[in-house]
């Protein structure tokens, strides 16, 4: 990859900074917004967490600044019990960034939550919380099926959740 | 009620480039040469410019534009956003501009070179119009992976196979077999080379995917009250509508409590209440086809079927000449060129004007539809 598509802002993504030789080489990492920051600091203590409003008690992700039922902009962040169900799933094939093309395919699922249906994250389903993104034969994904999440330190001090089915 | 944009501005002309892999000219001088098209189309002078309108991911703008055609006095210029979903809201800014006396001659345009071009999905310092945070780090890298999941979605809840998907890359393939101007104007597809084709992101295989392409476009957007002066047999725009639905994430829309209803069902109930005709009337259709999947989907959210049956609809050869509703008749973003959709008002304009190549005979309504799954916007034309 060529320098010039290298993060040269701070709002740029982060890369690992030992995962191969070169760091632009690396999976991408979680770029947090104000809203968003509170998940991934949840997220590196395994916990899984979603903003909930602290008015009306409803849940909202994405998160955002303003309860879109009831206009508080108060919130707490409610922790979630892991489990869930593959909404959709995604098998991509290169031309991808590096990183990803060297694990591809791989399988990028949706999951809702047991807890809150309407709540969906994207993560990766794979065998291991620290497998490769390739570690579940995608011939074995279905929707529906029952996952439970897991974490796995993406790079020194940031933690992203993945996702175990509970029947593998 | 008041006042209303309803056939209040034509489409006076419109221009294009070549569409190729590589063009060797700027975007600049692609979208200069676009737009002297549509003015020598129209029969209008540069000097008579005052209005441009144009959509995000467009590099040139309307200094460099209007300087450089010799435009007069410009009194009005607007920018649309969400790439591909602004296409249709060029036209409708410049209706409302002239209908509201704020100019008298707009253009609208778009140059782009993708096909010699880096994708933007590769440029990993900007973010996208996207919550990336929750996506992109798993590997949801391109459009192609964020409608996928869409996609096989529709596919296990109504019963959607690769067949319905393969019907859309074929009429638009059709079609732009018989457009010299298109990429695929000399290569057929077939059913096997669909289905043995390399997957980009399962279930969305190569043929599933537009072309990248290079080149520009432009049209000429005038009152009603002009009509006669024309060149060429005006295109009323009718009905006009832009769509951004309540609880929407753009094209990662997966946290709505119906991810499957999208934009396309915004723009089209204010399309459809502001106009004389409905969708049993529309005689031809320009949809977005980034992805063939958002044909079905777009299907429904116009009201062309009922909600689960748009993939059903594309049976039979319903999106072929002679069909239900026949489809991108120029060979749309699958077949003729991917300009982010501008290549689908001028093709409107062609056939209300009863010179396409891929002609429906006496067509006197268009639908014409900019980006789904990301904030959108749509036209009706007749003629």
């Amino acid at each position: 990859m060529s320098t010039s598509m290298r993060p040269t802002t701070d709002n740029g993504p982060q890369r690992a900074p030992d995962q191969g030789e070169d760091p632009a080489d690396a999976l991408l990492l979680p770029v947090p917004d104000d809203d968003g920051a509170p998940f991934w600091e949840y997220a590196a203590r395994r916990e899984l967490r979603v903003q909930a409003c602290a008015a009306c008690g409803e849940l909202r992700f994405p998160p955002r600044p303003c309860c879109p039922h009831c206009r508080s902009f108060d919130h707490r962040w409610r922790r979630m019990s892991g489990r869930g169900r593959i909404w959709s799933y995604v098998v991509p094939h290169p031309p991808l960034l590096p990183a990803y093309a060297a694990q591809a395919p791989y399988t990028v699922v949706v999951v809702e939550l047991a807890d809150a249906p309407r709540i969906r994250l994207a993560g990766n389903l794979v065998a291991a919380p620290d497998a490769a993104l390739n570690s579940v034969d995608p011939g074995r994904v279905r929707i529906g099926a029952a996952v439970k999440v897991a974490f796995h330190e993406q790079a020194p001090g940031v933690t992203v959740p993945r996702w175990l089915l509970e029947r593998p | 009620m008041g006042a209303t944009l309803k056939d209040a501005a034509v489409i006076a002309g419109t221009g294009q480039t070549a569409f190729a892999k590589r063009l060797p000219e700027s975007e600049r001088a692609l979208a200069c040469r676009a737009i002297v098209a549509a003015l020598d189309d129209a029969g209008i002078a540069a000097a008579e410019v005052d209005a441009f309108a144009s959509y995000t991911m467009e590099e040139t703008d309307e200094v460099e534009v209007a300087k450089a055609i010799g435009a007069g006095d410009v009194t009005f210029f607007a920018k649309a956003g969400y790439g591909g979903g602004g296409s249709c809201a060029t036209v409708a800014h410049l209706a409302a501009a002239i209908a509201t006396g704020q100019a008298r001659v707009g253009v609208a345009w778009r140059s782009r070179k993708r096909g010699s071009g880096p994708r933007p999905w590769r440029n990993t310092a900007v973010q996208l119009p996207t919550p990336a945070q929750w996506t992109r780090p798993f590997g949801l890298l391109r459009p192609a992976d964020e409608i996928g999941v869409l996609a096989r979605r529709y596919m296990h809840e109504y019963g959607a196979t690769r067949d319905h998907f393969f019907n859309v890359a074929l009429a638009c393939r059709n079609r732009a077999n018989q457009n010299p101007a298109a990429i695929m104007y000399d290569r057929p597809l077939t059913r096997e080379m669909y289905m043995t084709s390399r997957w980009i992101s399962e279930p969305l295989c190569l043929f599933d995917n537009c072309l990248e392409t290079d080149g520009a476009l432009a049209c000429v957007v005038v009152a009603a009250e002009r009509a006669r002066d024309l060149r060429h047999r005006p295109v009323y725009v009718h009905s006009v509508a832009q769509g951004l639905p309540a609880q929407h994430h753009g094209m990662v829309n997966y946290w709505t409590d119906d991810p499957l209803t999208g934009p396309a069902w915004t723009a089209a109930r204010q399309l459809w209440k502001q106009a004389d005709f409905g969708p049993a009337d529309v005689d031809v259709a320009q949809i977005y086809d980034a992805f063939t999947p958002l044909i079905p989907l777009s299907l429904e959210g116009y009201g062309f079927c009922g909600r689960g049956e748009g993939a059903a609809f594309t049976e039979g050869g319903a999106l072929e000449i002679g069909g239900r509703l026949p489809l991108n008749t120029a060979g749309g973003g699958l077949s003729e060129a991917y300009v982010h959709g501008f290549n689908l008002i001028t093709e409107g304009v062609r056939q209300l004007r009863g010179t396409s190549t891929a002609q429906v005979p006496d067509a006197a309504t268009c639908l014409v539809t900019a980006g789904e799954g990301v904030p959108t916007s749509a036209l009706l034309l007749r003629s």
